[in-house]
């Protein structure tokens, strides 16, 4: 029966290659939400602020991305060398060193990304105590103050700049906006994924067979959905090692419940619809019906409703850490960040990064939230 | 006719933009209404019809529609170019609105006497007290049973009929010059036409008002209007008093409607023809839960024990007005809903097995129903579609084969096999519901359950569908059990018939016996409205 059932969906995928690539109502759709400029430039920015960060190791990192040495190349970026490899004692080797530096240098060269810190690494270079401002506030001889040579000083470059100043344990700002962007928007995604695969599952299931299935299942979500979400996270934070996936766990224990008002309704909806009981008469099982006939529905509610919950998620994430709920100590967020800049009122630096980068990111989603929703809005006309 | 006339349409055109496309819909359309004077706007569905009179009360959704040219003069008024202050004043209170759809055009929240009595509120400004005598006295003309009681009650709770009355005394409240009918009977029985034509028309003697009738059905025409405009792709192409047009058709199209009533005989009945599909003492009866236990008080009998006999090659027609239980029972049938009762199909007894059971036999039972915009999923490609049912009974099939077979059954049902790849809201009415019977045919049933397949279709493609089943029935010799409350598709396709009036059977023979010499007052009252367009009273049928 699988058997079967798989060898008519391959034989399903073959068949629809030969036609365009979209159906005739999704090109409209993209032609719509190409007609919202806004929302276009925004998925276009975006979509490249986001693959340039899924690359920050290769743009802001304390090792250098390629170096050759002795003859070999090697790539630091992705391997650990021990430091015996050039002449030290430690287990992994920190290139920025001085000693290193130069034993590199005179046997061969390095390439380094254009920023010279990783989201940990410290300067301990910066001419007064951290936070310390902007590079390009100072002039060139404070800036160089602090290194052994001065002005003259090979590791006083640009590349060593902190374009957006240091937090208060002397780390690269821009270095964690990076990393910390891109900590933010992985860990939405893979909530609102999650919660979008359950909440619809869910959603389905319960439109689909009605009844006492649907009863059940609506009075537990509302206990469910009753449940102080904050409350749980400090008590597990206080038994669990906060991490990464412990949180999106939590949270994607409570997020699916969004989607399952929307897709439920559009099921009990569509299950009446003559398709539906055309379908049934045909004989197909009730999962063909599901994925096939109901589904398609469910998911322009769905897909209007995701940029949102990605926001969401984001937004959700970043107070956690705000708070110092979320991302153990030492990692990259913006939420750590903002609580930087509203512990060091001094140095608005931070403040101001962590707005705009937050703003920036939130604001370029929601524009793509809207030109998603118009463009599924079948009744919406562009001029 | 009057010199000057009340309503006079001139020159008027509406399109439609969508994106960069442009359609026009009506093109340089012109009529007058004169005082007291019925004119019928007909056409098929997609012809302007609707669009035309929506313009009249600047109803249509601006600013994605736009009239290019024309003016639209009441009472030397330019409603065209009046502004929404004075459009207000001729909305509902000069000119009134009838809608097509009763149910969806009452707000469901508002009980009656808040419906009618907010108009009056509106435009006359009269009081509660003075409101609540106006609607009663509305609610006696167009002829509802105890008004008083009504008056509380929710558009819900009102059958399709009486909802229409409401609708009539909401039009009717100010007393209009000129009523706009949009097709006001489409939606109800023919029982039930029948009741509504008669009181238009006596509340249009007894007020003289101006009427534009708007319908595709020329039977209702002949009927209701004094004069018709003839629409086709946005253009009138014939206008005429109504005997004239009757008599003496002069465009081509108007021949076409003309001509367009569903015609021929069905085979003859064959009493030795082997029986596919037999019922005996089938009942759908649906419980009545109450209180906090849930228990059972009462069952609605939906079909209450029908015996039924389809044979091969035949035809039995199921009539009844809506409600009877006709489709409950066809469903019980088909095995899509429970019921009580022996239900054997090709000699094996099919009530006791589940879906699952079901399955093998679905093959040669199929079902097309009603509505041909509803029962394609709009996200499959016709080809798809069709498929659907090969990919579960002939899953041994290759693509080609499949495709080859898609083709063959598009081509039976008259259609382009080029086609396949389209999506079904590219086709007309008619299309689709040629392909909805494609993915019927495409399986080889024995047994086809029509569900009033027609009654969504314009007249002329009505004919062509009806013309279509017969080929196929006598190609395949297939068994149908036709499900419909409009007797002129029963009397072209059925043998025998069977009339359903609240779940039971009230008459059954072959027919002949039916339509020539029926039996009961139940099944004369449906013969008079389907045929003649004349209502029977005391309460043989619904209101």
């Amino acid at each position: 029966m699988s058997d079967i059932q798989a060898k008519t969906e391959v034989e399903a995928v073959r068949r629809e290659v030969a036609r365009p690539f979209l159906s005739p109502i999704n090109q409209r759709r993209w032609k719509n939400f190409k007609a919202n400029r806004r929302g276009y430039w925004s998925l276009w920015i975006f979509i490249v602020l986001f693959v340039l960060s899924l690359f920050a190791e290769f743009i802001a990192n304390d090792r250098p991305v390629l170096a050759y040495y002795k003859g070999e190349v090697l790539f630091p970026v992705t391997v650990d060398y021990p430091e015996e490899k050039f002449g030290g004692f430690l287990a992994v080797t920190d290139y920025r060193d001085p000693v290193i530096r130069d034993e590199i240098e005179a046997n061969g060269w390095m390439i380094w990304p254009p920023i010279r810190y990783s989201y940990r690494t410290p300067n301990n270079e910066i001419p007064e105590a951290a936070p310390a401002k902007p590079s390009w506030l100072y002039n060139r001889e404070t800036r160089c103050q602090r290194y052994p040579g001065g002005v003259d000083d090979p590791a006083c470059t640009i590349g060593n700049w902190n374009w957006l100043g240091t937090d208060d344990q002397a780390r690269d700002v821009l270095a964690r906006v990076i990393y910390g962007f891109r900590i933010s928007v992985l860990f939405g995604l893979i909530l609102t994924a999650a919660s979008a695969l359950i909440g619809v599952s869910a959603g389905a299931i319960q439109g689909y067979f009605g009844g006492w299935t649907d009863l059940l299942f609506q009075r537990f979500i509302e206990i469910w959905s009753s449940v102080p979400v904050l409350y749980l996270i400090l008590i597990i934070a206080a038994v669990l090692p906060p991490g990464f996936f412990i949180l999106l766990g939590i949270m994607l224990l409570f997020s699916w419940v969004a989607f399952v008002g929307v897709v439920r309704a559009e099921f009990l909806r569509a299950r009446n619809f003559e398709y539906v009981s055309a379908a049934r008469a045909l004989g197909v099982s009730n999962r063909t019906i599901i994925f096939r006939h109901l589904l398609p529905n469910a998911m322009v509610a769905t897909l209007t409703f995701l940029p949102f919950i990605l926001n969401g998620s984001i937004t959700t994430l970043t107070s956690l850490d705000f708070l110092g709920f979320g991302l153990p100590p030492g990692s990259p967020s913006l939420g750590e960040l903002l609580r930087q800049g509203q512990r060091n009122l001094n140095a608005p630096w931070l403040g101001i990064t962590g707005f705009l980068s937050l703003s920036i990111m939130l604001s370029l989603l929601i524009f793509v939230g809207e030109a998603v929703r118009d463009a599924f809005d079948p009744r919406k006309t562009f001029k | 006719m009057s010199e000057t006339p009340l309503l006079s349409i001139r020159d008027l055109s509406v399109s439609f933009t969508q994106g960069d496309q442009e359609t026009l819909a009506v093109d340089h359309v012109s009529f007058d209404i004169a005082k007291g004077e019925t004119v019928a706007l007909v056409g098929e569905s997609g012809s302007g019809k609707s669009v035309t009179a929506l313009s009249v009360l600047k109803l249509l959704p601006y600013p994605a529609a736009s009239h290019p040219s024309g003016s639209i003069l009441y009472k030397d008024t330019d409603l065209l170019s009046a502004n929404e202050t004075e459009l207000r004043k001729v909305r509902g209170n000069e000119i009134a609105m009838i809608f097509q759809e009763p149910m969806t055009s009452l707000n469901p929240l508002h009980t009656i006497e808040r419906q009618i009595g907010e108009i009056l509120k509106l435009h006359r400004g009269l009081g509660d007290a003075a409101a609540r005598e106006r609607t009663l006295q509305l609610l006696n003309q167009v002829g509802i049973r105890d008004p008083e009681k009504r008056l509380d009650s929710f558009p819900h709770q009102l059958s399709g009929g009486q909802r229409q009355r409401v609708m009539i005394a909401m039009a009717l409240a100010n007393e209009p010059d000129l009523l706009i009918a949009d097709e006001p009977t489409t939606a109800l029985d023919v029982t039930v036409q029948a009741q509504i034509l008669e009181l238009l028309a006596k509340l249009r003697r007894e007020k003289s008002m101006s009427m534009l009738f708007i319908t595709h059905d020329l039977g209702i025409v002949r009927k209701v209007a004094d004069r018709v405009c003839v629409m086709t792709k946005g253009e009138i192409v014939e206008t005429g008093p109504t005997a004239e047009i009757f008599a003496n058709p002069q465009h081509p199209y108007t021949r076409h409607l003309l001509a367009a009533e569903p015609k021929g005989k069905p085979p003859k009945a064959n009493p030795d023809a082997e029986t596919v599909m037999e019922g005996d003492d089938v009942k759908v009866w649906f419980p009545v839960k109450k209180g906090l236990l849930r228990r059972t008080v009462d069952y609605i009998k939906a079909v209450d024990g029908v015996n039924i006999r389809v044979c091969a090659g035949q035809t039995l027609g199921v009539v009844g007005e809506s409600g009877s239980g006709k489709t409950t029972l066809g469903l019980a049938l088909a095995r899509m809903i429970s019921s009580q009762g022996e239900i054997r199909f090709c000699g094996k007894n099919i009530d006791q097995l589940s879906f699952r059971q079901m399955r093998p036999h679905r093959r040669a039972l199929q079902i097309v129903f009603q509505d041909p915009f509803g029962s394609l999923s709009p996200r499959m490609s016709v080809a798809e579609i069709i498929q659907e049912g090969l990919r579960i009974h002939e899953p041994g099939l290759s693509a080609e084969e499949r495709d080859a077979t898609v083709v063959d059954v598009l081509k039976e049902v008259g259609l382009d096999p080029e086609t396949r790849f389209r999506y079904p809201h590219e086709f007309s009415g008619g299309q689709r519901q040629r392909i909805a019977i494609a993915r019927a045919m495409v399986l080889k049933p024995r047994f086809v359950m029509l569900d009033e397949p027609t009654s969504a279709l314009d007249m002329s493609v009505q004919a062509q569908v009806v013309d279509l089943l017969r080929d196929l029935q006598k190609r395949h010799n297939l068994a149908y059990l036709f499900i419909s409350h409009d007797l002129k598709v029963v009397r072209a396709l059925a043998n025998n018939v069977i009339v359903m009036r609240a779940g039971k059977v009230v008459e059954t023979g072959t027919a002949e016996q039916i339509f020539e010499a029926p039996q009961t007052d139940y099944t004369r009252a449906l013969i008079a409205a389907a045929f003649n367009i004349e209502a029977t009273h005391g309460g043989v049928v619904s209101e």
